[in-house]
């Protein structure tokens, strides 16, 4: 037996692996009860999250109170914490999403709202990835700035004193990184420029402003700027916050450019140069869109974290969607209801940069296909 | 020695103008110096060898030739233009110049046909639709007309210098410049790569590439050159070169790479 030889004519055929080994059955004994011990924290930690979940769904749904009849808070105090009061945000809905902006007005507010949004997806989706796009987002920033000021059009105009709540978050947000991204860009190129005088600006500018705090920033732009201004001249306050806040994260964004930047090889740069393309053309056919695939993660946490930063406007006087919140619980009838608002205010911050990191997991993936085998 | 080897050069292409000129090129890398009164003609459509040790000053001779890197003393001319700081001279030159790079240097974004149309299209202001007809024609002279809509990241090493050879004969340059082009390969891709080579040079191609690859050079060179500490020490043609070695350092050289062989 042992000496003859073994032929095994019929191929064997492919079993499905067993039930225990695939699927979620599977999945669970791998990851939650591979052991006594893994098995014991599973179950602590399930308990916990369930008993978590079940009190937060008492407390905001079940016993919550979702309007109350013209300011009457008291159905809300009765509650004394043992459930929402959300009539604080049916209420105020209106105020923390567009501030104080005259009330008859607000659906171009709102116009606004949905036109940064639509501009967004827009963005998003790379099949829109053509020149055209650049008009697009001119157009839009364009009509959401009709929009908010009016004045024409049949508008009425509406001061920017007035303006507030999630569309100046937007606003600030969305102007500022359409501004610093290529800034960035720029300054990034600038500080590997073989001109030492590029070079030295570049430096300078990145370090002066990385070297200050955003709050510092913010004031110098609305206390110190005007006073070099010229006699009657005035730049609009919210223009001088924006113009802090592309400074600001134009030095960020530009350190994280530069970073992709350097993790390109020379060989890249050589074997352009050697095909005979021009400074600018190797800069956006080869350099950039390499750079810039490798440093997707870090660019969106900068983003993600500037657009919460924006709130800081909040120090010289600007409603943003934070303040405007902090701002509605002002008033002695809804005082004591901030749990909810914060909720919502937090939940809307979540909404902006969840889907900022969601998609920019799904572009890393896209673009960087190239780099699986 | 050199009279010989101007005689042979000669006989071989007599009417043509000489495609690059060097004369006594000096280029130092900080206190280092790494070209020494380097003189060479090449004349149109022939085939030169470059070889030497490693660290002798090969792969920067024939940078200077596209102006990858600058040369401080001497003057360079390619297809009868000076290499200096004007830009539009630099413009002209690397258009007339191809190179092949050790390490390929494709760029992994963009995909093979990509690679190729990007520089006929924006350099050369080809309309998109011929750019690619011209780039299928290349990528099927190098046989891989197949792989056009991959990535670099999914071809074996001989198929990414095939197409990085591809990519340079696109822009449909009068002078191809090969710096080890077969050394970061397997042995068995090296074959690929070198018959690609001989094919180019079978078309009339004006060809400096520096390799160890004997077989190549004894098949389609012209002139080999020789070159040890950034000099040329030795030129002359392959047969005359591998048999006849007249220098200790040249004796020295071929019998370490028969060793590796
Ligand atoms: N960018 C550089 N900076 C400084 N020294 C260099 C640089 N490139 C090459 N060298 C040096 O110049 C000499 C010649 O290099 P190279 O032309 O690459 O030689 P080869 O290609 O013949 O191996 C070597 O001593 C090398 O170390
Ligand atoms: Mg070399």
């Amino acid at each position: 037996m042992s000496t003859t030889a073994i032929a095994n004519p019929i191929p064997t055929p492919a079993r499905p692996a067993p039930i225990t080994l695939v699927g979620p059955i599977g999945w669970m004994r791998a990851n939650l009860f591979a052991g006594w011990v893994s098995s014991l924290v599973s179950l602590l930690l399930l308990f916990l999250i369930v008993k978590w979940a079940l009190g937060f769904i008492e407390w905001g749904v079940i016993n919550a109170v979702w309007s109350v009849p013209n300011n009457q808070t008291q159905a809300c105090r009765d509650l004394r914490g043992t459930g929402a009061c959300w009539a604080v945000i049916t209420e105020k809905h209106r105020f923390i999403l567009f501030g104080t902006y005259p009330y008859e007005e607000q659906w171009r507010a709102f116009a606004a709202i949905l036109i940064f949004i639509a501009l967004f997806i827009v963005s998003a989706l790379r099949r829109f990835w053509r020149k055209e796009l650049l008009l697009v987002w001119v157009a839009a920033l364009g009509s959401i700035g009709v929009l908010m000021w009016g004045g024409v059009l049949g508008l009425a105009y509406v001061p920017q004193e007035r303006w507030g709540g999630l569309v100046i978050t937007l606003i600030l947000a969305t102007f500022g990184l359409a501004f610093a991204f290529p800034l960035a860009i720029l300054v990034a190129l600038g500080r590997r420029s073989r001109l030492p005088a590029i070079k030295a600006l570049c430096v300078i500018y990145v370090e002066l402003i990385r070297g200050v705090p955003l709050i510092s920033l913010l004031f110098m732009a609305s206390v110190m700027f005007p006073l070099f201004l010229p006699e009657g001249m005035n730049i609009d306050k919210l223009l001088r916050a924006q113009i802090a806040i592309i400074l600001f994260a134009g030095a960020y964004l530009a350190e994280v450019v530069r970073g992709g930047l350097q993790a390109l090889s020379r060989g890249q740069y050589e074997a352009a140069d050697a095909l005979g393309l021009s400074y600018w053309k190797k800069t956006g056919f080869i350099v950039l869109p390499q750079a810039l695939r490798l440093v997707i993660p870090p660019l969106v946490n900068t983003f993600i974290g500037f657009f919460k930063d924006t709130s800081l406007v909040l120090i010289i006087g600007i409603f943003d969607l934070l303040t405007a919140g902090k701002t509605a619980i002002i008033e002695p009838a809804w005082q004591g209801f901030g749990i909810e608002v914060y909720l919502t205010v937090g939940f809307i911050y979540f909404c902006f940069c969840f889907a900022m990191s969601r998609y920019s997991q799904n572009l890393e993936a896209e673009l960087n296909r190239h780099r699986v085998r | 020695m050199s009279t010989t080897m101007e005689a042979v050069a000669s006989a071989a292409r007599a009417d043509a103008p000489p495609a690059i000129m060097l004369d006594k090129v000096n280029k130092w890398y900080g206190a280092m110096h790494v070209l020494r009164d380097v003189s060479l003609n090449v004349a149109m459509g022939e085939r030169l060898v470059v070889c030497g040790p490693s660290g002798s000053g090969k792969s920067t001779l024939i940078r200077c030739i596209n102006r990858l890197e600058t040369h401080q003393e001497g003057s360079i001319k390619v297809d009868g233009i000076e290499l200096s700081d004007d830009l539009r001279a630099l413009d002209a030159i690397r258009r007339e110049v191809g190179m092949v790079f050790q390490s390929f240097n494709l760029f992994p974004h963009l995909t093979v046909l990509e690679n190729c149309t990007l520089a006929p299209i924006w350099v050369r202001h080809m309309p998109k639709a011929e750019a690619e007809t011209l780039a299928m024609e290349y990528l099927e002279r190098v046989k891989i007309p197949e792989q056009a809509q991959k990535y670099p990241g999914q071809l074996s090493g001989g198929q990414q210098q095939r197409v990085a050879i591809a990519r340079a004969l696109c822009m449909k340059p009068k002078i191809m410049l090969f710096d080890e082009p077969t050394s970061a390969l397997d042995p068995e891709m090296i074959k690929e790569v070198l018959e690609v080579m001989v094919g180019l040079a079978e078309t009339g191609m004006t060809m400096v590439c520096v390799t160890h690859e004997m077989g190549f050079a004894r098949q389609v060179a012209d002139r080999v050159v020789f070159m040890d500490r950034g000099e040329i020490v030795e030129q002359g043609p392959p047969g005359e070169i591998f048999e006849n070695p007249r220098t200790d350092r040249l004796k020295l050289f071929l019998s370490q790479i028969l060793r590796g062989h």
